[in-house]
């Protein structure tokens, strides 16, 4: 393994190339100022404030200090530095050179920080605005449609736009066409009119389809914008005068044989195209709010969200070929079960809502990594309350019954978190999805709340999969594994990502399962990606061909 | 209203029997004027000028000559005679028949194209607005509103494209036309460079040499165009272009030798010496070319643009005089592109697609032709026995589009470090005192015949008519 090739997610402001984040008082302005030659791979310009994955990391990681290092802010403007352009979406050639896999991770990754962004109006008191001071095309009008509200300069020419389909043969690919009619409420025809038109709307019909919420002359756009910041500003519940949690470099050795952080471990198994990831629980925590503040960015909840997020993105990234991830856990049940309480009685402080929001955002990528999910319940771990939702939120589980040494078995304990306060992007806790619905199996669970649960009880409330014994249990695991990578990984993909969703349907929902289904059909048709394809040819002076046959 | 079209509006595309265009204009023409009037030649819209008005199209009426007050100008709609059988003569069309009606598929392109070429028209009427205070002569404040009525033609030569061809959107954009001011913070033209005024003759002049032929070389790519109609209406639209040209080539000409003749009046090439005696010294001159050379060729566009090769690849616009390439496809070719090392103090040679270069290659025959006129004033120059020569600045030099955009370059094409660069900037472009010393020596002269002590006259009157005749009745 090549390191230096590998992606990361470390970012600082300090170092930001693309954005300028800037306070003032309760309002934070991120600016994007992409700059040309600072892409993440070097065979494309960064031209027009395009974009490429590179200046997504820093966003999200913009986003995450806003969180945790400014409490005091409670709305966030989202503008540009280029005159007369706000942002002109993914970068194009960055697009028309990546290979498939690529593209699908760039879009999850830049789905996730534009989900984030309406998690933070939703349930972080961060309300946020797109000061759309120019040209909003294509991935930059979706960055918009993340926000609460979209402003647009009306200088006679910056328009919104989504010119994909007219123009490169695909789809927006960050819920655009999902958010234009479900969360802006546009009229369908009128959608219609506007996602086939290059060109796009500008100035008051912009406004009069529901595509922007102001239309603002150049003179008053800054002013217009700061008061309207100042609006929402006042809506927010967050704190006046707490203070910010830094957000300290993450710690993390990359060896050949995989990640390692402080409570997580990553174990690459290269013959087999797995990964075993390794969480180990608490061990003494603070006693009350006191001490989760001085604990801070330590604090297990949070430390866990870090580096379970990072290891995730590190292995989407950079590890594709490695189909199925293991989970495993290691520490004490009542630990993480005292952790869990202290969580919850303090859950209207902001910082602990701050990280109750990240572990659900960290759960959710976790259900829409296109790997396969097996969890080992093993002896010594520690599948309790939040860390009961990686047994929930897998594919199937496997959990040891020791029939020689029965008090060597494994058990997993069910905690409060575990019914609603970790929702899925579905709006279901990994429970509700789990029984699709089944009041009667919910309620068996919710009384055995506080106990810790052996392998017969915890197969007989279906909270696992299989329950092998120890004879078997090496030989089941085994071939379990064996026989799932074995299976062609596209179909693994697209039938995983179908039984983890069950029940009802969100936006988010609605935009992940059409990133997977539509978009990515779309990305690797020959109408697209061909030699002559669209995406592949713009730019060239060629115009593309198409089989006109539709399917 | 019953309007005798034929009179009111001098045409050739059978307006009187179109009822369709009529609407149209009858709609637009009033707000037009109520323009013109509000945002054309301040203090002389009831002045009677003597103007070159087309009525035709062939020799004897695309240039006929008589006093008229501004308003009353008959601007009309021409487009050059059909091409029998014209076919498409490059890009992925070539040699299919020329379009008649827009291809749905460019529509967008094709009315952006328009409307970007037609919001330069008003727009430099607007920043032209205010030179009739401070003209050197009758001749020249003749000429300079011969220019803004043609280049309100020009307008609605673009708003007949609209009217015609492009429904309600295309409606929709000829109001826009009208609507944006230059200038106006809320509300501006298109190009950056188009709102900001002209106020005094010597921008005047170099506006008409290299900005008016940036507009020339704009047109001659459009009159290539696969669609027909644009094509025929920028075909007529050249003629009146290169009086432009003839007023921006002149102008600067008789500044120049009015500078040589004081200077060897005073026998000094001392600048100030030259400007404390009422004329503008050949420095300041060349400023003012470095100036507005290098803001007219920003307007070409990115050496390397996806829309060019696109626009190429449509058959949408093509190159100056596309017939005298041999390879109008150009699929295969490639163009060597010169760029700055990426630390900014080198250049490179880039091999890139040939049709994402036709911004550079329209680029480089529009620099071709602007060194004409400076081949004459050189000549001048030498004639007056001065050693002095007028340089076209490196087409590296001050740059904001491009490939040059962000880096230093000095008007001889070397690279300069930011603290450099700002120390020299203003030997090289007119600083505010210079501006201030030109703008002092703008005062009206109006009397027959009569010219500001900065300008030498012109050899001949407009029209056969003598240098003192009354072009403009105040």
């Amino acid at each position: 393994m090549t390191h230096a090739n590998l992606v990361t997610f470390d970012r600082h402001p300090d170092s930001y190339q693309h954005w300028k984040l800037s306070f003032d008082g309760p309002v934070a302005t991120l600016a994007l100022d992409v700059r040309e030659d600072g892409g993440i791979r070097p065979d494309y310009k960064l031209k027009l404030n395009s974009y490429d994955l590179g200046v997504d990391i820093e966003l999200s990681d913009a986003l995450q200090r806003l969180r945790f290092e400014h409490p005091e802010v409670r709305c966030l403007v989202v503008t540009s530095l280029k005159e007369r352009m706000f942002c002109s979406g993914a970068n194009i050639y960055m697009l028309g050179t990546s290979p498939h896999a690529w593209k699908v991770n760039f879009c999850k990754f830049t789905n996730e920080t534009r989900n984030g962004i309406e998690d933070m109006g939703a349930n972080s008191g961060i309300r946020s605005i797109a000061a759309c001071n120019g040209a909003t095309a294509g991935g930059g009008y979706e960055l918009a449609l993340a926000c609460d509200e979209i402003a647009l300069i009306d200088d006679r020419s910056s328009s919104v736009s989504l010119p994909e389909v007219p123009l490169l043969g695909v789809l927006p690919g960050t819920g655009g066409l999902t958010r234009v009619v479900d969360k802006r409420k546009v009229r369908r025809d009128l959608a219609d009119v506007f996602c086939t038109m290059e060109e796009g709307v500008r100035g008051q019909r912009a406004k009069d389809w529901k595509l922007v919420d102001h239309v603002i002359p150049p003179s008053d756009f800054a002013e217009k914008v700061k008061a309207r910041a100042a609006e929402l500003a006042a809506l927010s519940d967050r704190p006046i005068d707490a203070k910010g949690i830094e957000l300290t470099p993450l710690e993390r050795e990359i060896g050949d044989s995989g990640y390692r952080y402080k409570h997580v471990e990553v174990q690459l198994d290269a013959p087999r195209r797995t990964v075993t990831i390794t969480v180990r629980g608490p061990e003494s925590g603070p006693a009350d709010l006191d001490g989760i503040r001085a604990a801070g960015v330590d604090w297990w909840p949070l430390a866990l969200a870090r580096e379970l997020d990072d290891a995730i993105l590190m292995l989407r990234h950079n590890n594709a070929d490695y189909g199925l991830w293991v989970l495993k856990t290691e520490g004490e049940i009542e630990q993480v079960l005292a952790s869990d309480a202290l969580m919850l009685a303090n859950r209207d402080d902001w910082f602990v809502r701050e990280t109750v929001n990240y572990l659900r955002r960290t759960l959710r990528r976790l259900d829409v990594s296109s790997r396969s999910l097996f969890v080992s319940v093993d002896p010594g771990s520690c599948f309790a309350g939040t860390l009961l939702e990686l047994a929930l939120a897998a594919d199937r589980s496997f959990m040891l019954d020791d029939q020689e040494t029965p008090e060597n078995s494994p058990s997993v304990a069910p905690g409060e978190v575990n019914f609603g306060l970790f929702t899925m992007s579905n709006g279901l806790s990994r429970l509700e999805e789990r029984f699709n619905g089944d009041a009667a199996a919910i309620a068996a669970v919710e009384e055995s709340v506080g106990r810790s649960l052996g392998p017969a009880e915890a197969l007989e409330l279906g909270l696992v999969t299989f329950t092998p014994d120890d004879i078997d249990w090496e030989d089941e695991i085994r071939m379990a594994i064996e026989e799932r990578i074995a299976m062609s990984p596209d179909a693994l993909t697209g039938m995983e990502a179908s039984l983890r969703f069950g029940g009802q349907e969100t936006m988010e929902t609605k935009i992940f399962g059409r990133l997977t289904a539509w978009q990515n059909w779309v990305f690797s048709r020959p109408n697209a990606v061909g030699d002559k394809g669209a995406l592949r040819v713009y730019g060239t002076g060629t115009a593309p061909q198409f089989d006109w046959e539709r399917v | 209203m019953a309007i005798d079209y034929a009179e009111k509006i001098p045409n050739n595309v059978h307006l009187a029997d179109d009822r369709k265009l009529q609407r149209a204009l009858e709609h637009w023409q009033p707000h037009f004027l109520d323009w013109w009037k509000d945002l054309g030649p301040e203090g002389f819209q009831e002045r009677d000028v003597y103007l070159r008005t087309a009525t035709s199209v062939d020799a004897k009426g695309w240039a006929t000559y008589g006093h008229v007050k501004m308003p009353d100008y008959r601007w009309g709609i021409f487009l050059a005679d059909p091409t029998p059988d014209r076919r498409i003569g490059f890009g992925d069309h070539m040699g299919e028949p020329a379009w008649q009606e827009v291809p749905g598929e460019h529509r967008a392109t094709l009315r952006r194209l328009i409307v970007t070429q037609g919001d330069t028209e008003p727009a430099s009427v607007e920043q032209q607005r205010r030179l009739g205070q401070s003209c050197p002569s009758l001749y020249d404040l003749r000429n300079l509103f011969q220019v803004n009525v043609e280049e309100g033609r020009h307008l609605w030569a673009m708003v007949y494209l609209l009217h015609a061809h492009f429904g309600r959107d295309g409606r929709e954009e000829a109001e826009e036309l009208l609507a944006r001011h230059s200038g106006d913070v809320n509300n501006p033209r298109i190009l950056g460079t188009f709102n900001e005024p002209i106020d005094d003759w010597l921008s005047f002049f170099c506006f008409t040499y290299f900005t008016d032929r940036d507009g020339k070389y704009q047109l001659l790519s459009l009159a290539e165009s696969g669609f027909d109609p644009l094509s025929r209406t920028c075909r007529f639209m050249l003629t009146e272009e290169a009086h432009h040209m003839f007023v921006g080539e002149t102008g600067l000409g008789r500044v120049v030798q009015r500078a040589c003749e004081v200077m060897n009046e005073l026998g000094t090439d001392d600048p100030l010496k030259v400007r404390a005696a009422g004329a503008i010294d050949l420095p300041t001159i060349q400023k003012y070319v470095n100036f507005w050379f290098s803001s007219a060729i920003d307007l070409f566009g990115a050496e390397s643009s996806s829309n060019a090769a696109n626009y190429f690849a449509a058959g949408l616009k093509g190159r100056p005089d596309e017939e005298s390439f041999e390879d109008h496809l150009c699929t295969d070719a490639t163009f060597a592109l010169e760029q700055p090392r990426e630390d900014g103090l080198g250049v490179l040679t880039e091999e890139i697609p040939m049709r994402n270069a036709m911004n550079a290659v329209t680029r480089n025959a529009y620099i071709k032709d602007c060194g004409i006129g400076v081949v004459r004033w050189n000549r001048a120059i030498r004639k007056a026995g001065i050693d002095f020569e007028i340089k076209l600045p490196s087409e590296r030099f001050r740059r904001n589009i491009g490939v040059w955009a962000g880096f230093h370059f000095d008007p001889d094409g070397k690279p300069h470090s930011q603290t450099e660069w700002d120390e020299k900037l203003y030997d090289w472009v007119p600083s505010h005192e210079d501006r201030e010393f030109v703008k002092s020596l703008m005062v009206q002269v109006v009397e027959p015949g009569k010219m500001a002590g900065w300008i030498a006259p012109p050899p001949r009157g407009i029209n056969n008519q003598p240098v003192d005749y009354d072009y403009v009745r105040l």
